[in-house]
């Protein structure tokens, strides 16, 4: 690390000390007005109004101690229960709900203990790299007022000048040590606050339940009414050039002996109508399961795209071997998806698909040059996309400044199946 | 004409065989899985090969991998190539060792047997026959053909499909003359080197739209 870094990254922890203690001063206060709150929830009517919404207040210091945590890095998710349907914003409803989700207990036991650790850290962040700065600058004031009564570090009280000239090196060591033990001081208080307001085992997996109930309502809704896409095209597509060509070939049949030449005729649109008939049958099966996908992997199927498309694509790619199928095909249609949009609204000259995998983690990046802007609430393809991953616990953030350039980041969790079977090629 | 054919599906493979020996190939071996593939090719070293591209045990690209593997053995082995699908990434795959004797088509295309027979004859003799389609995806993603005329790039696009100048002329309808101009002025406009004889000049046409 450089000098510089671990000397900002040890500002920014002591002053995020400071605000940290001033934010745990505000849970005293906060914790007598939910006890209130608790004590007159009996209370018909004013109960089910004020408790509610002193619970909001805890809740919303929760979150903002969450928050902070996630700045060093310790992620804490939120544990509380959905809200259930017609529950307003105060009532009957509400109350239940609010006692009956553990996550409200767990709040009310860190509210004290919480205040006390975060404060006992944050002087420790605060005091120890100002002591040293003290250090730095007392001389002068030896210098001015005397000797023998003060001390400094080893010497208590100082007598001599040489002992007043030492506080100087002594102090730089201890700001420096204070500036370094701060980030970590921030991350134990981070870690002391996750034991409370942590969601538990059974909270995590609760929530891991609804997650996974809309991902996969989301998932069989987008495979029917793709099943439907593919019904829908076959039966009037192929299905019914096949059932024309029959007919040409028995008329054909027919012909054969008393008008050879009109048979012949009729037997080349048969052919014809063959060929349509294949080519629409390829570009079904190409968005269903692209050919070269299963023939190349994702590696070689997005190369594969980039060749195909108006706009010049760089593939870079360090995927060792191939992916599961399904997630192969998940990211192959998210990637060309996000080309297409490229092609679509960019106006850009160049584009570019990186693909990676780092730590059990797929990454796919999108770029482009063109002039960005781009809104995921916008259009339905990047809403396609999310969807497609989501599937897998995926996820895409979009970076779109105006004025470009534009990057689409998809992640998700994956494993390989097997070693690379094909070799690649080099760049589109 | 000695003839080894891969096919994996029972029906094509023998359509294929019926079809080649009604023109007087002789079919020497029909195989059907990837790996009896390079095996027969160097064996038999057949005047020309029709290959799936898809083949047993993996059901990837097996046939192309082979037919990859046998020109580098065998430099310049003339190989057809036929799948259901094509990719110009295929095509450039199979291109890049510029040795000639390469076709790549649609299976579609077996449907018009002349223009078959035709693109089997052409390889065989050590020129070339690309899928109207992957010239098309290929001529779509060049821009500098923006200065090419409506004419000529038709003519290219014959040219990169393998054709001879006769066969251009004939397909146009213009006269043979008319078409070697066409083609003097493609490759002044695109800075290629000209060339007299057909089969390079094919080559570096593609080898122009693969760049």
């Amino acid at each position: 690390m450089e000098t510089g870094d671990w000397v900002r990254a040890g500002l920014r922890a002591v002053a995020g000390g400071i605000f940290a203690i001033g934010l745990a001063l505000l849970n005293p206060p906060i914790l007598v007005m939910w006890l209130a709150g608790l004590l007159l929830s009996p209370v018909p009517v004013l109960g089910i109004l004020v408790f509610p919404l002193v619970t909001t207040v805890v809740r919303w210091r929760a979150d903002l101690e969450r928050r902070l945590a996630a700045r060093s890095g310790v992620l804490i998710s939120r544990p509380y229960r959905p809200v259930p349907d017609k529950a307003g914003l105060v009532g009957w409803r509400r109350l239940r709900w609010i006692i009956t989700d553990p996550a409200t207990w767990r709040d009310f036991a860190w509210l004290l203990p919480g205040a006390v650790v975060s404060c006992l850290l944050g002087l420790i962040t605060l005091l120890v790299p100002l002591y040293g700065v003290m250090g730095i600058t007392l001389l002068p004031l030896w210098l001015y007022l005397g000797l023998d009564w003060f001390g400094y570090g080893m010497f208590w009280p100082i007598h001599t000048v040489s002992q007043g000239w030492l506080s100087f090196p002594q102090g730089l060591l201890i700001l420096g040590l204070g500036l370094a033990a701060a980030p970590y001081l921030t991350t134990i208080d981070a870690r002391f606050t996750r034991l409370f307001l942590a969601p538990t085992r059974a909270a995590e997996l609760r929530l891991r339940v609804t997650q996974l109930t809309v991902t996969r309502a989301d998932t069989v809704d987008a495979q029917a009414a793709e099943l439907r896409r593919i019904e829908r095209d076959l039966h009037d597509g192929a299905q019914a050039r096949l059932v024309s060509l029959g007919m040409t070939i028995g008329l054909a049949e027919e012909l054969i002996e008393r008008d050879p030449k009109a048979a012949r005729k009729l037997l080349a649109e048969a052919r014809d109508a063959s060929t349509a008939a294949l080519v629409e049958l390829r570009h079904l099966v190409r968005g269903i399961h692209p050919p070269v996908l299963a023939e190349r992997g994702l590696d070689g199927a997005v190369r594969a795209l980039a060749l195909s498309l108006p706009v010049a694509t760089t593939v870079e790619s360090e995927l060792p071997g191939r992916l599961d199928t399904p997630v192969e095909s998940a990211v192959y249609f998210a990637v060309a998806e996000a080309l297409a949009n490229v092609i679509r609204h960019s106006g850009a000259h160049h584009a570019w698909v990186t693909l990676r995998r780092e730590e059990g983690m797929l990454f796919a990046l999108v770029g482009d040059d063109g002039h960005g802007g781009a809104d995921p609430g916008h259009g339905t393809g990047l809403r396609g996309i999310e969807r497609r991953l989501a599937a897998f616990d995926g996820t895409m953030t979009l970076s779109s400044p105006s004025g470009g350039p534009t990057v689409v980041t998809m992640e998700l969790p994956c494993a390989l199946s097997s070693p690379r079977i094909s070799p690649s090629s080099g760049t589109a | 004409m000695r003839v080894v054919i891969a096919e994996d599906l029972a029906l094509l493979r023998d359509g294929l065989t019926r079809l080649l020996e009604a023109f007087d190939f002789e079919v020497v071996e029909a195989v059907d899985n990837g790996p009896a593939l390079l095996p027969a090719l160097i064996k038999h070293h057949p005047d020309v090969a029709v290959v799936d591209v898809r083949l047993p045990p993996t059901f990837t690209d097996e046939g192309l991998q082979a037919s990859i593997a046998a020109r580098t053995a065998i430099p310049g082995l003339p190989i057809l190539v036929l799948s259901q699908h094509v990719e110009p990434l295929y095509a450039r795959e199979l291109l890049s060792d510029r040795a000639g004797g390469v076709g790549y088509l649609l299976k579609d295309r077996v449907s018009n047997v002349g223009q078959f027979v035709d693109a089997v004859r052409r390889v065989a003799a050590g020129g070339t026959a690309m899928d109207p389609e992957v010239v098309s995806q290929l001529l779509a993603r060049r821009e500098p053909l923006a200065v090419l005329t409506g004419r000529e790039r038709e003519v290219l696009g014959e040219m990169a499909e393998g054709r001879s100048n006769a066969a251009i002329a004939a397909k146009l309808f213009v006269t043979e003359k008319a078409v070697s101009k066409h083609i003097n002025n493609i490759f002044t406009k695109l800075g290629m080197p000209p060339s007299d004889d057909d089969n390079r000049r094919v080559l570096a046409v593609l080898a122009y739209l693969n760049g």
